[in-house]
């Protein structure tokens, strides 16, 4: 971060005492070249998955697995959240727990749904 | 002035990391994010904002594709292509995938070039990214075209469940809607750098406010969020 300030000469004069912590993110190429290539590698994996059609919890888990890794790579890397500070990922990151819940609640509402259909719009009488 | 305040603020200013920096930054009654510009927070907040809409898209899909008693159209061979007489499950998607994956690459590589002031270098890789971008867009289109043309519609298609049509326009058309906006928000920023403006302090046209390469890397913000929001699309609809 120490070459960071002078990367920016004359800037932030107005912006008081946050001029202290400039805020370049400066990260070696190597980093992104690396986390590139992985995302090529696990999309690959990804595509993998569905040409071999793999089935069931293990396509699942797969799937899920493969995503989780990709969006946490583009998140921290390329996006540099792991170079924020807290205050910044919490204020982020946290509230799409809620989403989750969301989901949760929808697949409960997904279920009663489709039981109520099995049971009172089949097509076989009785 | 400014030379004392540089000077000093390493040793003095440095806040303090971990939980105890995350309590002190919420609780200091002035400013949360440190050393995070306003640009940069408005656009994590709009981003987050995004998150919530694509969520809702998603569960909604999700929502419809639990609860239907009518079979789910099987995506892999839905967007199959014959290419060179091979008959390839998903290869299309496959395709757009890498190529947004690529252009993540190239925006990284642009931020990075930016902060170092390479002004060509970082214009054209801005270009390139954008590039990428209308390429995506392209594909996309292509495959709305011959969908459209084998007869999927938001209330019905061909092979099975209705919702198919209308769950694959709605998230895959505000997807594009997003990825061609940040080709044009891409196309602006490289004509900028381009000029030198981040350079010369040039006030923007619309703001009238003094850009500097940070620009670069919030443009890539919502770049990369992009990249990001396909990767849950891909998982959840064309790998379900």
């Amino acid at each position: 971060m120490a070459h960071a300030a002078d990367a920016h000469p004359g800037h932030g004069t107005a912006a008081g005492t946050a001029v202290a912590h400039e805020e370049g993110q400066q990260h070696p190429i190597r980093l992104y070249l690396v986390v590139w290539v992985w995302l090529f590698v696990l999309s690959t994996f990804s595509y993998l998955v569905d040409y071999f059609h793999l089935q069931g919890m293990l396509r699942w888990t797969l799937i899920l697995l493969l995503m989780m890794l990709k969006a946490g790579l583009i998140v921290a890397v390329f996006m540099h959240m792991k170079w924020e500070r807290l205050a910044l990922g919490y204020a982020i990151l946290l509230p799409p727990v809620a989403v989750l819940i969301f989901m949760a609640i929808m697949m409960l509402e997904a279920d009663h749904t489709l039981l109520s259909r099995l049971q009172f719009l089949s097509r076989t009488p009785g | 002035m400014e030379g004392i305040a540089q000077a000093q603020a390493p040793a003095t200013m440095e806040p303090a990391g971990g939980m105890q920096g995350f309590v002190a930054d919420w609780s200091s009654d002035q400013r949360a994010f440190k050393n995070v510009s306003w640009g940069k927070a408005m656009m994590w907040i709009f981003l987050l904002s995004d998150t919530f809409i694509f969520g809702c898209f998603l569960l909604s899909y999700m929502t419809v594709r639990m609860s239907t008693t009518v079979p789910w159209p099987n995506p892999s061979e839905v967007f199959a292509l014959e290419i060179a007489g091979q008959h390839l499950p998903l290869i299309l998607i496959a395709i757009m995938t890498f190529v947004l994956i690529t252009s993540s690459g190239t925006m990284a590589m642009a931020v990075n070039c930016g902060y170092r002031r390479d002004r060509a270098r970082t214009a054209a890789l801005l270009l390139v990214t954008a590039l990428f971008g209308a390429a995506f867009v392209g594909m996309q289109a292509f495959e709305w075209t011959k969908l459209i043309h084998e007869g999927v519609r938001p209330w019905g298609n061909p092979w099975g469940a209705e919702q198919f049509g209308s769950a694959f326009f709605m998230i895959t058309g505000f997807h594009g809607t997003h990825v061609t906006i940040g080709v044009i928000f891409l196309l602006i920023v490289a004509r900028k750098v381009w000029r030198g403006d981040y350079d010369t302090g040039r006030p923007g046209f619309f703001t009238s406010r003094k850009g500097r390469y940070e620009i670069v890397e919030i443009t890539g913000l919502y770049w990369h969020f992009v990249d990001l929001v396909w990767v849950f699309i891909f998982a959840l609809f064309y790998l379900w």
